[in-house]
Parts: structure tokens; sequence; C-alpha cells
């Protein structure tokens, strides 16, 4: 049963919006906004996650995993998107730990996928180059000194790259610069020499950050599997990161929109509950039913992650292509129908909206996935 | 091996025995059976899948055995279903029958009503047709006025019922008539069967924008139906045309993916049609259109399969509700698609300088326009999702 949840993960779902709703409400993610926090999470609301076991909900026992899998994943990442979540869970559990156990040696997988469990290790992918998600457009150049690798280059929106422990670096061994092979993932320390991080603050209040590379120096027991062989490990990793994205899309959907109707059926207008407007109805019903469609797309994606990784790049392109369009319609119908105070700051809808803008554009936008879907069917 | 897959074996290799290698082919209009007094096989080789499939109990694969079925459980109807679509095996039988009326009346028909009526259905020896429409009542079905007077030992029915499909080719109509006026509207209503040879009916095809005329008006002057006609309680028969309703939303959502007109798909049109460039179709647009509607019928396809599994761990949610609407919507996309793809190939209507298949894919194109309008039209669809999903209190003309 792939589409319907089982009951051990309806009971992850219960605990999880229990834990999120009591410890990380919408109102957190404004008191970091305010108060300029400079992380940009709470440490603190992280460890209690990885205490619940979400830092490795989908790695292996043996290296301290909880094994639920991206379907397990999937639940958790809903419930963030419902309160708007701020924490390492995608850019380190998820993106961090996948690349390691996809591409890691042994020594790397045990040395960093239980620090990575545990929570007290957190990773970020140092990926695109410009504006837009390219993953094989890589002009950054790693080249080889001795026993090092001297790194050289420049990368932007890396999620949570200015509080990560350890960056995850995609860099040009060899090739040219729109090529998928020749490309290499290093492990770097952010304290390393030659090495500049700028945080950028963007309109959801989450972390990114701008690095610069000037001959940075990275030992050869630092690659990611094979050297030049790193889009092998990358294209999968993005996959698993857009899945889990665009479950935790859904939950931000799903959220603004019960607030939503829930509004149309509080506030009054004419003399009447403005739910009973036509106008508004059928717009609301069309939303539920694309909500209907999205929750099967990122069900079977979350599925295809453990079950079926051939069917992988196909449905990871689906579900983040419906998800950014559900969420851009949704967050701004949200708006509209909430009316003016839709627009202030006071009322959370506008987090959802901001969020959502931001989330569309992570790891491909809708042009992006609608290209490389169409490519995959062959046309 | 489970249980389950046994049977699928089971199916698949009775299957490979029993399927008349011809009717492993795509059916044309023309060569489907509908049953009924004037009904006829295409071929011996229709007639004789036809009765293999009747005889296995598999036309109908979840009716109980004594009225023409197998008493299989709905997942392993989903198993014949399928293994027959990976055989690419015709349907026998078609019609309102086995799809509408027989689910209706093993829910709410008395016993003498299921004797007379289910295995005649089954063994195509009837086609039925529908009555619910008005020309006064379309999407507010319930302000119907075919009336229906109670004479003591018979109802006496007076008036007339609109897309009554193919109602000149049918036998028999289950209709819903007005047996209270004094009521709400939907408490007055009852549900007949009524024998479209009786005195006083007269039937008149509608031509449609596709030139096809397989819609109907039916006319009841003071026709006179035995008592015992009536299914399920008097004035009830609201209740009955709801459960109807959602056996016809599911059937209308699913035509998308097990059209009996075979139409080729958007993706392969494009292969025929437009020009490709390294591998890439050309024109932008053309191909943005194509892959918004290759993924809206990918995540339709899912949604399927999801209510599927939901039905089978008696999981509730709005899905099922909102599958007419996306379905019968993506379809019309596809027409729409298609005739883009096609440029002035897509044009034709009939006579030379066009093949068959583009001939019935504009055709299809001028039908498709009536399946946002049949069975509840989308606005009407998108009126129960915000009432019986989202709990949207009642406005006005919803």
């Amino acid at each position: 049963m792939a589409l319907v949840l089982n009951e051990e993960q309806r009971l992850l779902q219960d605990t999880s919006r229990e834990f999120l709703s009591n410890h990380a409400p919408v109102s957190n993610l404004r008191a970091l906004r305010d108060s300029r926090d400079s992380k940009g999470y709470s440490t603190e609301l992280w460890q209690q996650m990885a205490e619940l076991g979400w830092a490795s909900i989908i790695l292996p026992q043996e290296y301290g995993g909880l094994e639920f899998g991206f379907t397990g994943l999937g639940v958790v990442m809903e419930e963030t998107g419902r309160t708007l979540t701020a924490s390492p869970l995608l850019a380190s559990a998820v993106i961090g730990a996948s690349a390691i156990l996809l591409g890691g040696n042994t020594s790397q997988k045990e040395s960093l996928l239980p620090a990575i469990a545990s929570g007290e290790l957190t990773l970020a992918l140092a990926l695109e180059e410009s504006h837009h998600h390219r993953p094989n457009r890589i002009a950054t150049r790693a080249q080889v000194d001795g026993d090092n690798y001297i790194i050289t280059g420049n990368k932007t929106f890396v999620l949570d790259g200015h509080s990560a422990d350890r960056l995850l670096v995609v860099a040009r061994t060899d090739g040219e610069t729109r090529d998928t092979s020749g490309i290499s993932l290093f492990l770097v320390d952010p304290d390393s020499e030659g090495l500049r991080r700028q945080r950028t603050s963007l309109m959801d209040s989450r972390n990114a950050a701008n690095i610069s590379f000037e001959r940075v120096r990275v030992s050869r027991e630092d690659i990611v599997g094979e050297p030049g062989q790193g889009w092998a490990v990358l294209e999968p990793t993005l996959d698993r990161a857009r899945v889990a994205l665009a479950a935790e899309m859904l939950g931000s959907a799903l959220e603004a929109f019960e607030r939503t109707v829930a509004y149309l059926k509080e506030r009054e207008q004419f003399g009447v509950k403005i739910g009973s407007f036509q106008a508004l109805q059928h717009r609301a019903a069309h939303m539920q039913s694309r909500i209907e469609l999205c929750r099967s797309v990122v069900l079977q994606a979350l599925t295809a992650v453990d079950e079926t990784p051939e069917q992988l790049p196909l449905l990871a392109s689906l579900a983040k292509t419906q998800l950014n369009e559900l969420v851009k319609l949704v967050s701004n119908e949200a708006v509209q129908m909430h009316g003016g105070i839709g627009v202030t700051d006071e009322l959370e809808i506008g987090f959802f909206l901001k969020r959502a803008r931001a989330t569309m554009q992570t790891f491909g936008d809708s042009g992006f996935h609608k290209d490389r879907y169409a490519t995959l069917c062959g046309y | 091996m489970d249980s389950l897959e046994q049977f699928r074996t089971e199916v698949r290799q009775w299957l490979l025995d029993n399927c008349p290698e011809s009717q492993r082919q795509p059916i044309t209009p023309e060569e489907q059976y509908w049953g009924g007094r004037g009904g006829s096989f295409a071929s011996d080789d229709a007639r004789l899948w036809f009765e293999r499939m009747r005889d296995k109990g598999w036309i109908v694969p979840e009716w109980p055995v004594a009225y023409g079925g197998a008493g299989l459980s709905e997942i392993e109807a989903k198993v014949i279903k399928e293994e027959l679509k990976a055989l690419g095996a015709r349907m026998p039988l078609y019609g309102l029958g086995i799809w509408m009326l027989g689910p209706a009346l093993l829910e709410y028909g008395n016993d003498a009503q299921k004797e007379q009526h289910l295995r005649a259905i089954v063994n195509g020896e009837l086609r039925w047709a529908q009555g619910y429409s008005e020309p006064g009542a379309g999407s507010d079905l319930a302000s119907l006025q075919c009336k229906a007077e109670d004479m003591g030992d018979h109802f006496l029915v007076n008036g007339s019922k609109i897309w009554t499909t193919a109602a000149d080719r049918c036998d028999w109509i289950f209709c819903l008539v007005r047996t209270d006026s004094t009521v709400k509207k939907q408490e007055g209503i009852s549900f007949l069967l009524i024998d479209l040879d009786d005195p006083g009916i007269s039937v008149t095809p509608i031509e449609l924008i596709s030139g096809e005329s397989e819609f109907c008006q039916t006319f009841f002057d003071n026709v006179r139906v035995p008592k015992e006609n009536l299914v399920g309680e008097l004035n009830k028969g609201w209740s009955v045309a709801k459960a109807l309703l959602v056996h016809e939303r599911k059937l209308m959502a699913e035509i998308g993916s097990d059209s009996p007109r075979q139409v080729v798909a958007p993706n392969a049109a494009a292969r025929t049609y437009l020009e490709f460039d390294n591998g890439r179709i050309s024109d932008a647009q053309l191909r943005s259109d194509l892959v918004d509607y290759d993924m809206e019928m990918h995540a339709i396809g899912l949604t399927h399969f999801r209510t599927f599994e939901e039905r089978q761990a008696g999981v509730r949610s709005a899905a099922p509700l909102v599958m007419k609407y996306v379905g019968t919507e993506a379809e019309k996309t596809k027409s729409e698609l298609l005739l883009a793809i096609m440029g002035s190939q897509g044009l034709g209507w009939e006579g030379q300088g066009f093949s068959d298949q583009e001939i019935d894919t504009v055709r299809l194109w001028a039908t498709s326009k009536a399946m946002t309008i049949a069975g509840g039209s989308s606005e009407i669809q998108l009126n129960v999702i915000a009432k019986t999903v989202l709990g949207l209190p009642q406005g006005g003309g919803s």
C-alpha cells in the first residue's frame, strides 16, 4: 500500500504534528526573523528533532538511523511544511546524508553518518552557480596538486550554507562547463583558508549563503564518490531532495489552504459568510482537486526512492513541477481570499506566500522540471 | 506466491486460452456490442468472446453468481480488468445495464426485480437507456417535472426526458419521475423502469456539434407503467439516483484512460505532426502544453491508483470526489492539444484529404465538449466539492 499511510506512519504523523505545533509553530519563524537570529534556526529545537530520530530518519540502523525510508521522511517533511519550521532537516539529514550514503566510502560513512544521525554534524550542499537551478553547469574548478585538490570558484543559494559544519562542494575536475562527466563532490571545512561565506537574507526568513573559493586546499581523501563521476551521486541526491521538498511543500499548501477555508466560514460580508459565495467556492474546490492530485504524486515519488529508484527521475520532476504550481496557486489564493488582512505582516499567511516562492526556486523551477520530464519522455 | 498472484496467473492463462486473436485488437465504435433486441455481433469471434466471458461470469465479476456474475471481490475484479487491458482484450459487452442499472438494482432492487433484470442485462438481452435530464432540468436535476401519477394498479407517466443516450436503439429506460409535487423537490422523486415499447412513447434523435446523434429526446404521453417497476421506495428515488451518479461519474472519470474510441495519444501524435530538433519538439509552446498534459494524466493515473488503495484499506479521502472534474477537464484538454498538434490536418470534417483517424479525432474533439457538461457539469462538481469536502455554507445557486 504505497499510497496510503500505514499504522507506523500515521503514528509518526500524529507525534510530528503534536511536537511541531507545541515546539515550532509559525510564530517561532517570525521570532527568528525579527531577532535576526545568527543561525536562522533554533539549535535547541534541532537537538529535540534529532532526539525524536528525525535527523536519522532515512539512514540505515547500522549508522544509528531510524530506517523509516522516504515514505517516513515524507510524513515529517509534510508536517514541517505546515509549521514552516526552519531546521537543517533538508540540507543535512536529507541531502547531506543521501550524498554520503550514495557516494561515500566506508570510512566517510562510518565517521560522518552517525554524527549526522545524532544531529551534531550538519552538512550543506554548495551547488548552484547562477540564479537558476542548473546542476550540470559547474564552472568551479578543482585542480590536482599532489595529494590535494585546489578549489576555485563561486557558489550561490547554498541552503544552510553559512551555518553548516561541513560543505559538500560540487566542483569540476574535468570537462567543460555543461558536461555531466568530470564533476566531483568534495567535503570541505568551511573554515578553510581562502573560503568566504556571506549569509544572504531571503524573503522566507531561512538560510542561504553565497560562498567563494579562492584556492581552497582539500585533501584527496575528501572526495565523495569517484573523481569525475560525481554526477552519479549528485543526480539521485538532488532527486531525493526534490521529493522531500515536495512533501514539505504539500504540507505548506495544506496548511495555507485549511486556514483559508476556515476564514471563508468565519468572515462575513453583505450579511453572510463569504464562503457561501460561489465565486470563492469554485476556486476553493479547484484547489482541493489540485491538492488531491499532488498528494498522490508526492506519495508515489517518496515510494519510488525506497522501492523503484529507476522511476525516480521522472517522478521527482513530476512532483516538483506539480508542487511548484500548487504552492503558487494556493499561496496567492490564500492571500486574495483573506482580503486586506492577507497583505498584513500580522497574519501568518504572508509567511506561507514567501516560503512558497523560495521552495519554487529550490532544486528546479517548473521550467526546469518540465523540460526534464519531456526529455525523459523522449520529446 | 500469494493467492492473489496465483489468481492473476490463472486469469492470464484463461484469457490467453479463451480470448480470440481478433478480439485483442483495438475496437471501433461500430464493432462494439451493446446487446438488446436490436443488437448484433460484428463477427463470430465477437459472439464467441462474449459467450465465454458471460459463462465465466467475468462480464460483471463482482456480481453474485446467481445473477450472472462471478461473486469476486473488488480486488479480484481489478486483477481481471488489468489482465484484460494488458492483453488488449476488447470489452465483450457495453451498456448502462452492466455499468449503472445493475449496481443500482443490486443495492436498491427487490428480489423480483433482480430476478427479472440482472441476468437479462448480463446476457445482453436488453439494452438500457437512462432518463434523468429534462429540457427544463439539467444541472438542477431535482427540479424534474416528468410526472408519474398513482392510478391504483399502475402509474401514468407524462412528460419528456432529454439526453437519453441511444434511446432509439434501447429496449428499456430507467427514469426519475415526479411522484409528489407538494414536498421539497428532492423528496418527491421516484425511480421507475419503463419498457420503451409501451404505447405512448416516442423517441427523437438530437444532432450534436460532432455531427453524431447518439442522444435523443424521449416523450411520454399517458404511458401506463406497472407498479412493480418502482425501484426502492416511493418518493425515495433521489437516493437511488445519487448512488447511480457516483457510478456514472466514476465511469466518466475513467473514460480518459479507457476510451472505447481509439484516438492517438498526444505524445504519439507529436511524432507524426511536429518537427523535432535534436530530439526535442521545436515548437516551445506545444512542447510545454504536451508536457503539462502528460503530467496531468500521470497525476490522475496515480490518484486513481490511490483511491483504489484507500478503498482496500478502508480509508476515506476526498480524492474520489474530484476525479470526475479533473478527468473530464483533462479529456477536453487532450482533444484541444491533439487539434493544435495536427494543425490544419486537425480541421478535417469529412471526405478526402484526411485519414479516418484524423476525422475521428476532430469529431471526438467536438464530442469532448459534452464531457464536462454531462453527468454533472464541472460547475456542479465544484459545488459538490465545496459543500461535501470543504463544508462551505450553501449559497445561492448551488
